[in-house]
């Protein structure tokens, strides 16, 4: 199968949570979705793999 | 176009009756080209060069009309100095290397596109479509086996089994004409394609581009500026590049919605550029708005029809691949054709031309595509992606590098059957299937010159000296690295890895197509014929 990594990577998947929500606090859903995308972007390029991100982009799109 | 445009410069030139005309029968001919832009004035000459008589037809009088090219590529100018203009177009144009990108107004990112000495060629140079045609066409002139006929409108193609019959009309009526070869040239309105019934398909962008050629006395520095909204053009980009004669290329993106008319009023450009350029002075000599497409035929041969540049494929200017690709199709077309006319080659070879060539027109629209997406985004959805990259780039390297206002044209490694495979590995930066990388040489006269100069469109085997010279075999140059050329600099050393015995062996177009450690004639004599398409 795939590299993408689905199975939990938190410690504390509950905190990773918090810090998105708190990222967003606050803000209209059309600042909220520019922070994501700048946030996208910046995480795509941590991880490096071409293939990684495919897979990513396809499960985000079969889970819309 | 408006007829505001009064261009100043325009080359004419006259009709005048060919034999051809007089002929009870058809005439049979070997080739003849159809379009005498850059590309089709590259392949009669690359050919010509070669022997080939060949026809030049256009169905034109004159060039110089319009805002079109400005940016040479080094291999498009390397394949122009084999074709005997290359010093003239760079002598009479800008060279230059750098480009900078502005984020509103501020610098996010500087790039250079020659960051290595030792090669005859710069990157890129700017100069007017029309002073390159009007070089080519003035090179035409000076090989006899062209036969250059204006105001001939190709409008029949009929094909049989060895030959096609062209029906051409002139100001004297229609003639025919039968030729063994058709190079159809004929840029992207193609006739030679619509009489074929073929489709030429890909993607339109939405998008208008004002293209303006100002002329302007500035002291502004040689390198290519471009802007994503800039506050003199709010939410558009933004292009300047310096041509010669005081001639700047400006490219204002106007957007979808943009009314032609409108926005090609003299009164309505000034306006837009005096935001761009403040109190400096400045005249319009050419406006024109385009909107972009990036297209390209299924195939590019059709029985003895041959599709070259523009009539076969169609990219947008960001990353200046139209004509440069165009002028390598003609390269690589030229020698393969010669070859199969001269009965060197089957016509097997020709069929490379294609897989070779579509391989690059796909990646320079590939290439084109993603600039164009990337400066006029299709969707507010796919422009907020675009604004994230912008909104991150003066704070992240990688976002930078994002940043596509266009990747400027290099030539294709083509994945080619024609190569001989590696049998040993080779580092540096020559790549079979390319073109050779240039170096600083000097001969057994003492002269320096570069090493491509000395590689004049045949197969030709640089051996790096260890001990005696071998003797190449038939229908192979050999050029003895050490002997006969010198590496002065070490630049083909360290370019293409060269050890002593080393044989490495160029086609007609300056490609690489096969290399050892050591010679071994029945090797070389293969990797020829196997570059001949045996
Ligand atoms: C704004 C702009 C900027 C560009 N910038 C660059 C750049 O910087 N670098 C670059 O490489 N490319 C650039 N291009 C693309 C470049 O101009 C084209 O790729 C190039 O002109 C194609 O050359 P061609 O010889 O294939 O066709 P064309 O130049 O279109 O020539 C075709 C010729 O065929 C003739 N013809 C047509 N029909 C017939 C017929 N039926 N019978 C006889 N003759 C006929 C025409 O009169 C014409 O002379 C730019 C284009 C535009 C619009």
């Amino acid at each position: 199968m795939g590299k993408l990594v689905t199975a939990s990577r938190f410690p504390d998947p509950d905190a990773a949570y918090r810090a998105l929500v708190e990222a967003r606090r606050g803000s209209s859903v059309e600042a909220a979705a520019e922070l994501d995308t700048r946030l996208v972007l910046i995480l795509a390029n941590h991880i490096g793999d071409m293939d990684v991100l495919a897979e990513a982009i396809e499960l985000a799109k079969g889970a819309g | 176009m408006s007829p505001t445009n009064e261009r100043k410069i325009v080359f004419g030139y006259g009709y005048r009756r060919a034999a051809d005309q007089d002929t009870p029968a058809p005439v049979r001919r070997p080739v003849v080209v159809v379009g005498a832009g850059p590309v089709g004035l590259a392949a009669a000459i690359d050919l010509g060069q070669r022997g080939i008589p060949v026809v030049l037809i256009d169905d034109a009088d004159r060039i110089g009309e319009g805002s079109r090219g400005i940016c040479w590529s080094k291999r498009t100018l390397e394949i122009c100095d084999r074709l005997g203009i290359g010093e003239k177009l760079v002598a009479q144009g800008v060279t230059w290397k750098l480009g900078k990108v502005f984020l509103g107004d501020d610098l996010v990112f500087s790039f250079d596109l020659l960051p290595e000495d030792g090669h005859k060629m710069p990157a890129f140079i700017n100069l007017q479509q029309y002073y390159l045609e009007k070089a080519l066409v003035d090179r035409v002139g000076q090989v006899d086996a062209i036969d250059l006929r204006w105001k001939n409108k190709l409008a029949g193609v009929e094909q049989h089994n060895d030959h096609v019959q062209l029906t051409i009309e002139t100001p004297d009526g229609p003639y025919k004409m039968d030729v063994d070869w058709l190079i159809a040239a004929d840029g992207a309105r193609s006739t030679a394609r619509d009489l074929l019934g073929l489709t030429f398909s890909g993607v339109t962008f939405e998008d208008k581009f004002l293209i303006a050629d100002i002329k302007m006395a500035a002291d502004l520095p040689t390198e290519r500026r471009f802007w994503f909204d800039p506050s003199f053009h709010a939410g558009q980009s933004a292009l300047m590049h310096r041509q010669p004669d005081n001639v700047w290329r400006i490219d204002l993106q106007l957007g979808p919605d943009a009314d032609i008319a409108e926005e090609q009023k003299p009164e309505r450009v000034t306006a837009r550029l005096k935001k761009m350029l403040g109190e400096r002075e400045f005249s319009l000599e050419w406006i024109s708005i385009y909107r972009f497409n990036c297209r390209r035929l299924e195939r590019f041969v059709h029985g003895r029809v041959v599709f070259v540049g523009d009539a076969a494929h169609q990219v947008s200017p960001f990353g200046a691949r139209g004509a440069n690709s165009g002028i390598q199709d003609a390269e690589n077309l030229a020698w393969k054709l010669a070859a199969v006319i001269k009965g060197e080659a089957g016509l097997s070879l020709i069929d490379t031309y294609e897989r070779e060539r579509i391989q690059a027109a796909d990646e320079n629209i590939a290439h084109s595509t993603r600039s164009t997406d990337f400066i006029a985004p299709h969707t507010p959805a796919e422009r907020q992606l675009r604004n994230a990259v912008l909104a991150l780039a003066p704070k992240a390297e990688f976002a930078r590098r994002m940043i596509n206002s266009g990747r400027l044209s290099v030539a294709t490694v083509h994945d080619t059957p024609l190569s001989t495979p590696d049998e040993s590995v080779f580092a540096g930066s020559a790549r079979l299937g390319a073109p050779a990388p240039d170096a600083p040489v000097r001969g057994r006269d003492g002269r320096e010159s570069h090493l491509l100069e000395n590689i004049a469109g045949e197969f030709t085997l640089l051996y790096v000296k260890d001990g005696a010279a071998p003797q190449a075999p038939e229908g192979i140059r050999l050029i003895c690295i050490g002997e006969d050329l010198v590496d002065t600099t070490g630049a083909i050393a360290q370019r293409f890895d060269a050890t002593p015995g080393a044989a490495y062996l160029l086609r007609p177009d300056q490609h690489l197509c096969a290399r050892w450690r050591a010679y071994d004639h029945a090797k070389v004599k293969a990797a020829r014929e196997r570059a001949l398409g045996a």
